[in-house]
């Protein structure tokens, strides 16, 4: 995975969390964090304004959207697909 | 106190042009709600509403009218003409003073500050038309149907999101009861579907792309609809003493804030709205036959207004039908309940209960009587309307067959 984009989504939802980035590991739900679901789509709107990418995500079906939340690592790997995807 | 009757209702949504068409639609369970069709729609990614599709603004309003009348005021007025007209009251002397006009809207004219800040921001010109602020301000419709039928007592807007209209008519409501007034104009009217409207809906992520499923499992979110419902409320002895054609009695409001967050449902704020609402009625829940669910369609909205449904109503809740009719007109966001207010009447005086459509899936968490899919007959004497609104503010109304 690459460090640029993982090191970047990490920023975003530790500023969400109200944490040092160094505190933000991997395995950790945004549940964990506590992030709540205005915190999920605000990190979500941040995630396409930084990278430039669409994410389908409806907050109505979380587990149904192609776009995995269930942890940050989770995140960090379905970013860099959509990129793959949306910039080839 | 006051009682308070229902002499006129009419509309304008996307399943009808007036009240006989709405009902009949709705009585069929027809959806309204189908591709959204206005400038800048590619770039929406959600581009389905209950839009009014054969509106005929020109037709209908001369040159000078059309400068000052947003589609949310066009909504109203053509209403209240119905409205008033069924009422058959004529708003002179006494009566007009003691007679005024209570609106529900959210975003008021929407559609006229995209259309301007198009024109500035987009088009870089420098001007803009004199009659935008008299056009866009949420008070316009109410003032409009007030200088129009000379409605001279209490008149103002309420803008509570998707409750306005409860909210609204819950003034009037209490205004008439108290004996401030004999008659008033009330209801709400929505006119969001233009791109900046849904484009700012887009962001919370909770709109449907394919269709509004209240309560069923496979639910994915609201869909938003446009137009306006406005009815006469009056004093009953007023109606009674005129001879007037009583659609319903209005018999109980209550209102709540949840005073937890911005945009999640509160169970026990939902809850108290609906207990109170009927303890202002002074009815027993076994009493109530049908609830015109705010049922928006959401994860979130639909399995806390089926708790808090649960909670208020005890073992009841099982006995009695909720529906959501948003399912065919879409979500009319401050003009929501005074359209839903129609399906209401048309329980408690046709015997004739909305369906929820679009009902695919039952869901654990929603296990009342949706009425899914198809109408149904029956008889009901008292019935309840909810609105919850984002913001956590709550707004219910409990309505009883004329009598």
């Amino acid at each position: 995975m690459s460090q640029d984009v993982k090191t970047q989504i990490i920023e975003i939802i530790a500023e969400q969390a109200v944490l040092d980035p160094a505190d933000v590991s991997m395995d950790q739900s945004l549940d964990d964090l506590g992030i709540d679901s205005l915190g999920l789509v605000e990190s979500i709107f941040a995630i396409e304004e930084t990278f430039d990418i669409s994410v389908p995500f409806n907050a109505n079906e979380p587990e149904q959207s192609d776009f995995d939340i269930s942890s940050v690592a989770a995140i960090v790997k379905a970013v860099e697909n959509l990129i793959a995807d949306q910039k080839s | 106190m006051k009682r308070v009757v229902i002499t006129g209702a009419g509309t304008v949504n996307a399943l009808g042009l007036d009240v006989k068409s709405t009902l009949s639609a709705m009585a069929e369970g027809k959806c309204g709600i189908g591709e959204l069709n206005f400038r800048d729609v590619d770039r929406l990614s959600i581009k389905i509403g209950g839009q009014i599709h054969e509106w005929d603004a020109e037709g209908r309003f001369n040159r000078q009218q059309m400068a000052l009348y947003d589609r949310f005021t066009q909504f109203t007025l053509v209403a209240a003409e119905q409205a008033i007209s069924q009422s058959g009251l004529e708003f002179v002397g006494e009566l007009a003073l003691r007679s005024g006009v209570i609106l529900g809207t959210s975003g008021g004219g929407l559609s006229t500050q995209d259309e301007n800040y198009r024109v500035v921001y987009e088009e870089g010109k420098n001007r803009v038309h004199p009659f935008v602020v008299p056009k866009l301000m949420n008070n316009a419709a109410c003032s409009h149907v007030s200088m129009e039928y000379n409605l001279k007592g209490p008149s103002f807007t309420v803008a509570t999101a998707c409750a306005s209209s409860n909210h609204a008519m819950g003034q009037a409501f209490n205004m008439i009861r108290s004996g401030m007034a004999t008659a008033m104009v009330t209801g709400g009217s929505e006119s969001m579907l233009c791109f900046g409207g849904v484009k700012a809906w887009e962001g919370l992520r909770v709109m449907s792309k394919d269709a509004c499923r209240p309560f069923s499992l496979n639910r994915n979110g609201m869909v938003q609809g446009e137009g306006a419902a406005v009815f006469v409320f009056e004093d009953y002895d007023h109606a009674k003493a005129r001879g007037a054609e009583i659609l319903a009695e209005v018999i109980g409001f209550a209102m709540t804030s949840d005073a937890s967050d911005i945009v999640m449902p509160s169970k026990q704020g939902a809850a108290r709205a609906i207990s109170g609402a009927l303890t202002d009625a002074r009815v027993n829940p076994e009493q109530v036959g049908y609830i015109n669910a705010h049922g928006t369609g959401t994860a979130a909205n639909d399995k806390t207004e089926c708790a808090a449904v649960a909670d208020a109503l005890g073992r009841h809740a099982d006995n009695i039908m909720i529906s959501s009719t948003k399912s065919m007109h879409g979500h009319l966001i401050g003009g929501t309940g005074a359209v839903e207010l129609l399906a209401c009447i048309m329980a408690l005086r046709d015997g004739v209960i909305a369906p929820t459509i679009n009902y695919e899936e039952p869901d654990p968490e929603c296990a009342l009587d949706v009425v899914p899919n198809e109408a149904r007959d029956a008889n009901v004497d008292i019935v309840l309307s909810n609105a919850f609104a984002f913001g956590g503010l709550n707004a219910v109304m409990a309505l009883k067959k004329a009598s």
